[in-house]
């Protein structure tokens, strides 16, 4: 299996994402950086719209990752409730 | 007709392919090779474009929400860098020469980035990879204007930054980055996207931007760090972009397969070489290292493009072959690079200095079976002799590489007491080469890389003065003269770091902020 | 130890970079002249272009029309990448609730029947002069010369990619997704749009860049927008169709905003010289015939009886604009 990832600047606006990635995600592993929130990952990786809008308590369009996105690896599949990455090795 | 039904329902799938894929058609009035002439000549076969996977489903009106957010957001911090004197809270000056290298020999590519995606979302037939291309293509003007207007209040207060786009034309060592995109943009458009959209922003680009830019978070630089991390973000769909373009081209047609693999081997080498002043400014420019260059490629390059080429396995692409010489390099290429560009102080236009004693001590412990070994001894001697008055530099001009550009600096891959020199034979000339990787790409295609302008031969040849300049004058000094061509301002721009204008004016602008005058 | 870097006040080495400097002195310099003037590269190219080996990668022999300097051709609105983004997300704001409104209340049921079939018989199949309209203008983008013309034509073909995409929206609001079959459909095939189907494809195999600019930019826009974006939008607000009006407000003030740049381009490239005087207004008499005889189809399904009129008062204003900007046609 290969490791994918996904990286935020650090800041307000991502915690609670980094939060509900890290609770979807249980073998995802947080790697903090100066300004920057990496999350590697065994094979795949998925952000649920409606944990983020549970922790923010309000609408959440996906899209709005990009704002704060970083970088990412592995194959994305993008709809209106998840974003995820995966690597198929 | 029931109206609620048709409306809402629709997907951010579903709404993304109206929004986008209806909107070209099969045109019969001019034939469709007229309208797209670029689109066969490189070999390439597609046979159904409606089989392109758009990766980011972005509208038009999405993109400019959300960029215009993020616009928002790096100019607050950029006018706040500017209004507070943020250069004054950096680590240290030297860092300074780190983002004088961005600004001459990146920035000015981005715009070319965003001129060749232009091309390409102008020339494929397809709708859904024209799009994301123009997409693209916007993004390459913010970065090029987002880094220039970060860096201006630099350029306001340290030499070396002033005039970029004619340094980038001229100067010699930023030729290997030109002569890079000016490779790309004059390839087809499919090249283009395995050069730049494939192998520099997939395989490539976190190595210039993520440890690169916390390095610059570690160092103070706020105003870089924001527009490092703020390009980046646009990063992730150029990514995403350049993936699916690859798994679309060898998905059409099996015999796109050897023409790909030719080129991400070509273009896996041509960036790595030029990544080599990123290796530079990682291990030795920034006062306060975030990782080594080593590391850095080990995550980004031999973790992460391994999981890339396990994935394109199945398509039968097999990993650049020039993983390893790779793997070798990986240890010498950032400390040849900064001895080079050390005794070549004099024609560079930044300032360069040799490392402190706990700076060697870092350097050891992440290359333990390089750096003592091979280059400490002599940096050692060099910072001796420079505290004797001795400063050293080189006088002589070095001989380049015909493809990369680079000067012969690079090592044997099984000796890195050699330097490495390759030659080929083209129509009764001789061509030298830096390296395997290097003399294959000649030797592939030898009638482009012939055209290449090599700033030494051109120096030689007397076109890299200014004009009017009689070379027959007594007393003429050809360094000097060039330098003036250049733009490059001797005792300013260039040579070492202590002693420069750029640490004397920190220095005091910094004490006026800590001391009562 | 905590440094109150504010309260330094310290004198800059310079004001801005040189080569901005040498166009307008030493001085501190805007956003937009720093991330436009001079960017394009103009000396020493390494390779020649593979798809064009006669020429160099950028180069001023891509069209016809000369300029002693390129970067002449300034953009009023003065866009970087930064304000153009941020005044076009305002814009697509307003754009964006109204067609919230109108899709969560179901204003699309207000429209008269007429109006609605109106719009979609000629709104929704423009999408594809918008595409059209993309890619000249990223053509442009790509091989003109200087970024000062360059840089606003990517984001001119950004806006017709976006406007493509607005008129999409319409076509999913008044009739969901068969509408847009149906537009295609019709541009494809009926009569109604063949001559400007002709037209536009006509267009996307030009190959001087100053020639695509004033086909496309001052030509087609000049006259196509005034007539649907202002007579036909006045006719669907006036007739209980203001919910299309609605729809197509960001068309009508983006025309006007983009019309001034085209004007600041035209005039001052035919005031450059005689020989481009002469060459932009042959290409406005060129282009003007076929694009006049493809809107009149569609002006006589718009407005019937009035189409004659309609379009011989937009001809004029286009014609008189033309006069303005220095032009003999």
């Amino acid at each position: 299996m290969s490791t994918v990832f996904i990286a935020f600047q650090t800041n307000d606006d991502t915690r609670p994402i980094i939060e509900s990635i890290l609770a979807d995600n249980p073998h995802a592993v947080l790697d903090e950086q100066p300004a920057m929130v990496k999350i590697n990952a065994e094979g795949h990786l998925v952000i649920n719209r409606e944990s983020i809008e549970e922790r923010i308590g309000r609408h959440f369009d996906l899209q709005e990752l990009q704002i704060n996105l970083i970088t990412i690896s592995g194959h994305l599949d993008e709809d209106d409730d998840q974003f995820s990455l995966t690597w198929k090795n | 007709m029931d109206m609620q039904t048709n409306k809402k329902k629709l997907g951010l799938k579903e709404k993304y392919a109206h929004m986008t894929r209806g909107l070209d058609w099969e045109t019969s009035y001019q034939s469709m090779d007229k309208v797209f002439p670029q689109a066969t000549f490189e070999g390439i076969k597609i046979h159904d474009w409606d089989k392109w996977e758009d990766p980011f489903r972005l509208t038009m009106d999405s993109y400019w929400k959300y960029q215009a957010e993020k616009e928002r957001k790096l100019y607050a911090v950029l006018d706040a860098f500017a209004q507070n004197n943020g250069h004054l809270g950096i680590t240290d000056a030297r860092y300074i020469n780190a983002i004088k290298l961005f600004l001459t020999g990146i920035s000015p590519l981005e715009y070319v980035a965003h001129r060749g995606f232009a091309a390409a979302g102008r020339n494929f037939p397809g709708v859904g990879p024209r799009v994301a291309c123009l997409m693209q293509s916007l993004d390459e003007v913010r970065h090029a204007q987002t880094q220039i207007h970060a860096l201006s209040n630099y350029n306001k207060h340290y030499d070396g930054f002033h005039d970029f786009k004619h340094m980038l034309e001229r100067v010699w060592y930023l030729s290997v980055p030109k002569s890079f995109f000016d490779d790309a943009f004059s390839s087809g458009p499919f090249e283009w996207m395995i050069a730049i959209g494939f192998s520099f922003e997939y395989v490539l680009t976190n190595l210039l931007f993520v440890p690169f830019m916390s390095g610059a978070a570690y160092n103070g630089d706020m105003a870089t760090v924001t527009f490092g991390f703020s390009a980046q973000s646009d990063e992730a769909r150029h990514m995403t972009l350049g993936l699916e373009c690859i798994k679309f081209m060898l998905e059409q047609d099996p015999d796109n397969l050897p023409i790909v693999q030719k080129w991400i081997d070509k273009w896996a080498w041509r960036g790595i070489r030029v990544l080599t002043l990123v290796g530079m400014m990682m291990d030795y420019m920034l006062p306060k290292r975030v990782m080594s260059w080593k590391e850095a490629w080990e995550i980004y390059f031999e973790q992460n493009g391994g999981a890339l080429f396990g994935d394109l396995a199945r398509y039968g692409v097999k990993v650049p072959e020039c993983i390893t010489q790779c793997t070798i390099d990986k240890e010498h290429i950032s400390h040849q690079a900064w001895a080079t560009f050390y005794q070549y102080g004099g024609a560079a236009a930044f300032h360069t200095w040799m490392p402190t004693d706990d700076e060697m001590d870092w350097l050891s412990a992440k290359y333990p079976t390089s750096f003592d070994k091979y280059y400490r001894a002599r940096f050692t001697y060099w910072r001796d002799e420079a505290a004797k008055g001795n400063r050293f530099y080189t006088n002589t001009l070095p001989m380049l590489c015909q493809v990369c550009q680079i000067p012969m600096l690079f090592t044997e891959p099984d000796d890195p007491g050699q330097i490495c020199y390759r030659e080929s034979d083209y129509e009764g000339e001789k061509y030298h080469t830096c390296s395997d990787g290097c003399k294959k790409i000649f030797d592939d295609e030898p009638q482009k890389y012939i055209q290449a302008w090599l700033p030494v031969h051109q120096i030689y040849q007397g076109n890299c003065f200014p004009e009017g300049t009689d070379p027959t004058v007594e007393g003429f000094n050809p360094l000097a003269k060039v330098l003036e061509w250049y733009h490059l301002e001797h005792g300013k721009d260039n040579l070492d770091f202590e002693g420069s204008r750029d640490q004397k004016n920190f220095d005091t602008w910094r004490g006026l902020a800590t001391k009562n005058t | 130890m905590q440094i109150d870097l504010r309260t330094v006040s310290i004198k800059p080495v310079r004001q801005t970079f040189d080569h901005i400097a040498r166009r307008f002195g030493d001085k501190p310099a805007s956003r937009y002249q720093e991330g436009t003037y001079d960017l394009q590269q103009t000396d020493i190219f390494h390779y020649r272009p593979l798809w064009e080996p006669e020429l160099q990668l950028f180069d001023v022999r891509r069209t016809k029309v000369q300029m002693k300097d390129w970067y002449a051709l300034k953009d009023p609105r003065q866009f970087y990448y930064g304000s153009y983004t941020i005044a076009r997300a305002r814009q697509q704001e307003a754009a964006e609730s109204s067609f919230e409104m109108i899709e969560e209340r179901g204003l699309a049921e207000l429209i008269p029947a007429e109006l609605k079939q109106t719009a979609l018989d000629i709104l929704v199949p423009m999408r594809h002069v918008e595409w059209g309209g993309n890619m000249g203008n990223s053509f442009i983008s790509a091989y003109g010369y200087g970024t000062a013309i360059t840089q606003p034509c990517l984001y001119h073909a950004m806006d017709h990619l976006a406007v493509a995409q607005y008129l999409t929206h319409i076509g999913l609001v008044l009739d969901g997704p068969e509408a847009l079959d149906n537009a295609k459909d019709a541009w494809m095939k009926d009569a109604l749009w063949q001559p400007m189907r002709r037209h536009v494809e006509n267009v996307l195999v030009v190959q001087d860049w100053f020639e695509i600019f004033t086909a496309q930019n001052l030509v087609l826009e000049g006259l196509s927008y005034p007539l649907f974006y202002d007579y036909l939008d006045a006719d669907f607000s006036a007739n209980g169709g203001t919910v299309i009006s609605m729809m197509t407000r960001f068309m009508a003030e983006w025309a006007a905003e983009t019309a001034k740049w085209v004007d600041a381009q035209v005039k001052v490239a035919a005031a450059e010289s005689a020989e481009n005087k002469a060459l932009i207004s042959d290409w406005v008499k060129q282009y003007r015939t076929p694009v006049l005889e493809a809107l009149a189809p569609l002006a006589k399904r718009a407005f019937g009886d009035k189409a004659e009129s309609v379009l011989t008062e937009v001809t004029d204003q286009f014609n008189a604009r033309c006069a303005k900007l220095g032009l003999a046609i």
